[in-house]
């Protein structure tokens, strides 16, 4: 049994990180042909050595530790980031074969962990004694706690059709149907959302290069650095993966064809996720990044009632057709 | 409470009404904000549930015992209605937009004092970059000194370059051929594309569109081919030289400028259709930096700042120079003075310059390409290598330099910025005796105050990038020269014609007097007397006669502006 979950953990984590060190390049590559020139090409064949380097580059670096800073949990907050990504990956179903563990709250505890990322960056922002990167963490921690509410409502909303807090559950009341026919306003707003819980474009302000130089990341260097990066890509990866389980069917084949679905389930949720981490990536090339203030007002003023309004509309919709 | 009104929701939903329910729901909802009222009026929590009616529980009320199902933290609650909550004081802090940072534009320490997001003040600390430029140049001949133009506004190279030659030119009075006329509009063009293809993407990428960067840097790259083409470098090209240009255009070139401008049509196409409709740009831009038409007078605007904010003043127009007279062209003016009005003018401004390079491209005259004048221009160097009068005027024009006659003068273009000026004094030597800059990016950089004020930091990136500074052409004086710099600058940029430049002379000439009163007797230039040479080792006799110089060129100044020709044939050579 123990044997069972090492391998699962395993087969979870390994190739977690082999993703998340090519989408990095990913990232590179498809913004710099966006943008008309080629992103990284120089080590392996189309640049595929470039990640294992970049983490070279990072493992080998000084570490430099500033004064002012607060010792213990200035280090613990980088890891306290890490931790809480690579948990919530528990509960995620990657293949037919399910999560690590099913939880029959799976929806909950993805949730709740994504909550509890919020307090590694306010621990990295506040420990490291510095303005820039105090004003950094203080935008960051707003824009994702008000964020996380629409993104609960949405959850809740494909619950409710599915009947069941469980992912796998979710999966399988999809085989009739995706839930992004019936739901895709909020769809659109679960992926504005998404953008704004990685604080990626067009809300990354806290890490706004040109105003705040990497914002609460200011003080870091090397390892601390590269386990937040990990920590964004990684959290990348596991709101696309939960984009597709919520709307698009997750680990089905887009059509219930025989020769579709020879190939495995992990293969098409892959394909699917790959297609929303696109779609991050284009957003990013492509919109300037929204000031804080109409960040703040987006998500509050005219995210959340939209959300709300929809998750009425959808309790009542779900309920008539369970009365019928 | 809020617990409360979920319940209340799902008692609805339980309830199966449906659509039907929502009636029930707003007299609810309008219950709740009767009892709200009530509760504000009363200034009290008042003990009496309100919406008893619709059988909903109402805000603002004390948690009645009668309730059963009162949660135990409502109990000691305080409504947001009945005590509203103090406004937290929030401390002012100091940041430092400091000299090194990816969005403030070359050198710039900006000290922001805000107050939390708010900005109270913007504290611009310039000279990072000072190089001494204008006393350099009083130790260089006049094409020496050429280059120094270049390294000024380093992205819009030749338009520097032009001001210093049509000023060297005007006291020279040097007539520049047809053909140079155009070549020097053609690239004041191109490099006005050149300057605001970066200004506008620098801005959007300091503002988050990390994209329109990238393809303007492409179409830059273009640019910048030609730029050799015709120089030999791709971005100093010290090309305009008194007289006319350095070297004639090489074959094919106009052709692949024909090219070019033919498809950047489209790639200013694409940079508009990522930026000008984007609604989060607009949100970042519109009402940001606002300066009215009055406010942008009276802080020494000038370019696509004044033009954005209502007032239709460009040099090319009203004070035409080389073939700028015969083009045909519009000058884009936009009303409210934000930062999304100067980015309009700026793309317009683009599409202008095509339509010029257009223009000369197809109006190119044959010709020669710099003035017959041997006094000035040197001679081709075959013509060097068979006659002995070229070989003679090559040899004392690149040792020695030709010499202006004595006199000033103040030339201002249009700049990519705005109004770039030069205020040339020669003795009559070959050397000038001063060369002071009016860079617009000085007084822009002024209002950065006025713009951010009340504003927030990322405002802040947003107003920085769209006055579009560049710290060569800020920092090349000390700030010491700001007084004179003033009183010239606004001499020189609220000139509209040359009647008016001659009613403003009196002052002008006032403060120029003063000016080269203190530059004479003391200050900076016989501090560092080792290095000067200056007026404490002249004999005596040149020091009387310098003494009169002194009150004629007070005099003579508001003369000098009307009259482009010098007063002084005096051709005495006082080299130093």
């Amino acid at each position: 049994m123990i044997l069972y979950l090492l391998i699962m953990i395993l087969a979870t984590v390994v190739p977690l990180l082999l993703a998340v060190a090519f989408l990095t390049l990913v990232e590179r590559r498809v913004m710099g042909a966006m943008q008309r020139r080629q992103g990284p090409n120089a080590w392996g064949l189309f640049g595929v050595l470039q990640p294992f380097l970049d983490g070279l580059k990072l493992l080998l670096k000084e570490p430099i530790l500033p004064s002012s800073a607060d010792q213990p949990l200035f280090l613990w907050a980088p890891i306290l980031t890490f931790l809480t990504s690579q948990i919530a990956w528990a509960a995620l179903p990657t293949s037919t074969a399910g999560a690590v563990r099913d939880l029959n709250l799976g929806t909950m505890y993805v949730l709740a962990v994504g909550s509890l990322g919020v307090y590694g960056i306010l621990l990295r922002g506040w420990r490291s004694n510095s303005k820039y990167a105090f004003l950094g963490c203080c935008r960051s921690v707003a824009q994702m706690i008000s964020y996380e509410l629409p993104m609960g409502l949405i959850v809740l909303c494909a619950c409710m059709i599915a009947n069941s807090l469980n992912w796998s559950a979710l999966v399988e009341s999809q085989q009739n149907g995706i839930f992004l026919l019936p739901l895709w306003p909020l769809a659109l707003i679960w992926i504005i959302c998404c953008l704004a819980e990685l604080n990626r474009a067009p809300f990354d302000l806290p890490e706004a290069e040109a105003e705040l130089v990497a914002g609460y990341n200011v003080e870091y260097a090397s390892m601390g650095f590269a386990l937040f990066f990990i920590r964004e890509y990684r959290s990348m990866i596991m709101m696309a993966t939960v984009t597709r389980l919520l709307f698009l069917g997750g680990t089905a084949a887009p059509m219930n064809l025989f020769f579709l679905n020879w190939l495995p389930g992990s293969f098409w949720l892959r394909l699917k996720a790959t297609s929303v981490v696109f779609i991050y990536i284009w957003v990013r090339a492509t919109l300037p990044r929204y000031k804080y203030s109409d960040l703040m007002d987006l998500g509050w003023k005219r995210l959340l009632p939209l959300t709300l309004a929809g998750f009425v509309a959808n309790a009542v919709v779900v309920f008539n057709i369970q009365m019928l | 409470m809020p617990g409360s009104l979920a319940t209340g929701l799902l008692a609805l939903a339980r309830s199966g009404a449906g659509f039907s329910a929502l009636p029930a729901v707003s007299h609810a909802l309008a219950a709740l904000g009767e009892a709200q009222k009530r509760s504000l009026h009363s200034g009290l929590l008042s003990s009496q549930p309100a919406s008893s009616s619709s059988g909903l529980p109402a805000f603002g009320q004390a948690p009645s015992s009668s309730n059963p199902f009162t949660p135990g933290w409502a109990f000691g609650s305080r409504s947001a209605t009945t005590q509203p909550l103090a406004p937290a004081k929030v401390n002012q802090f100091t940041i430092n937009f400091g000299p090194q940072h990816p969005a403030a534009h070359g050198v710039l320490r900006l000290v922001l004092e805000m107050k939390g997001e708010l900005v109270e003040r913007a504290d611009p600390h310039i000279g990072l970059l000072h190089r001494g430029t204008e006393k350099l140049i009083e130790y260089k001949t006049y094409l020496q000194g050429l280059p120094y133009f270049d390294r000024l506004d380093y992205v819009s190279m030749m338009c520097m370059e032009h001001s210093y030659v049509l000023a060297i030119e005007q006291l020279c009075n040097v007539t520049v051929p047809a053909r140079a006329q155009y070549i020097r509009v053609l690239f004041s063009e191109i490099t006005r594309i050149m300057n605001h293809l970066l200004a506008v993407t620098c801005h959007a990428m300091d503002v988050g569109a990390l994209t329109p960067f990238l393809w303007a840097f492409e179409e830059r790259e273009k640019l910048m081919e030609f730029y050799e083409r015709v120089s030999g470098a791709r971005m100093h090209a010290a090309y305009f030289r008194p007289g006319g240009v350095s070297q004639d255009l090489p074959i094919g070139l106009l052709k692949d400028i024909y090219d070019f401008a033919r498809q950047f049509s489209s790639r200013m196409d694409e940079l508009e259709e990522l930026l000008s409709d984007n609604r989060v740009w607009k949100e970042r831009t519109v009402g940001i930096g606002l300066i009215n038409a009055q406010q942008a007078w009276d802080w020494g605007c000038s370019g696509p700042i004044l033009r954005a904010s209502g007032i239709d003043w460009d040099l090319r127009k009203a004070q035409p120079y080389d073939a700028y007279g015969k083009m045909e062209f519009n000058v884009p003016v936009a009303g409210h003075g934000d930062c999304y009005d100067r980015y309009l003018v700026r793309m317009h401004e683009m599409r202008e310059s095509l339509r010029i390079i257009f223009q000369c491209l197809n109006e190119m005259p044959e010709g020669p390409y710099k003035s017959i004048d041997g006094k000035v221009s040197p001679p081709s160097r075959s013509t060097m290598k068979q006659s002995m009068e070229a070989l003679i005027h090559h040899f004392k024009l690149y040792t020695e330099g030709f010499h202006v006659p004595p006199g000033e003068t103040y030339k201002g273009v249009e700049a990519p910025k705005g109004e770039f000026g030069v205020y040339l004094v020669s003795r009559g030597g070959n050397r000038p005796y001063r060369c002071k800059i009016r860079s617009p990016g000085f007084a822009h950089l002024q209002t950065t105050d006025f713009m951010c004020k009340k504003f927030m930091l990322a405002d802040v990136v947003t107003v920085i990038g769209t006055l579009d500074v560049v710290f060569g052409e800020i920092d090349r004086a000390a700030a010491a020269a700001a007084g004179a710099a003033r009183s010239s600058g606004a001499g020189g940029g609220r000139g509209r014609n040359v009647a008016a430049i001659g009613m403003l002379g009196p002052a002008a000439a006032a403060a120029a007097a003063a000016w080269a009163a203190a530059k004479w007797s003391s200050s900076c230039r016989c501090d560092r007397s080792g290095a000067v040479g200056g007026a404490s080792k002249l004999p005596q006799r040149v020091q009387q006669r310098l003494h009169e110089w002194q009150r004629l060129i007070a005099d003579a100044v508001a003369k000098l502006f009307r009259c482009p020709h010098s007063l002084h044939s005096d051709s005495r050579d006082v080299t130093m």
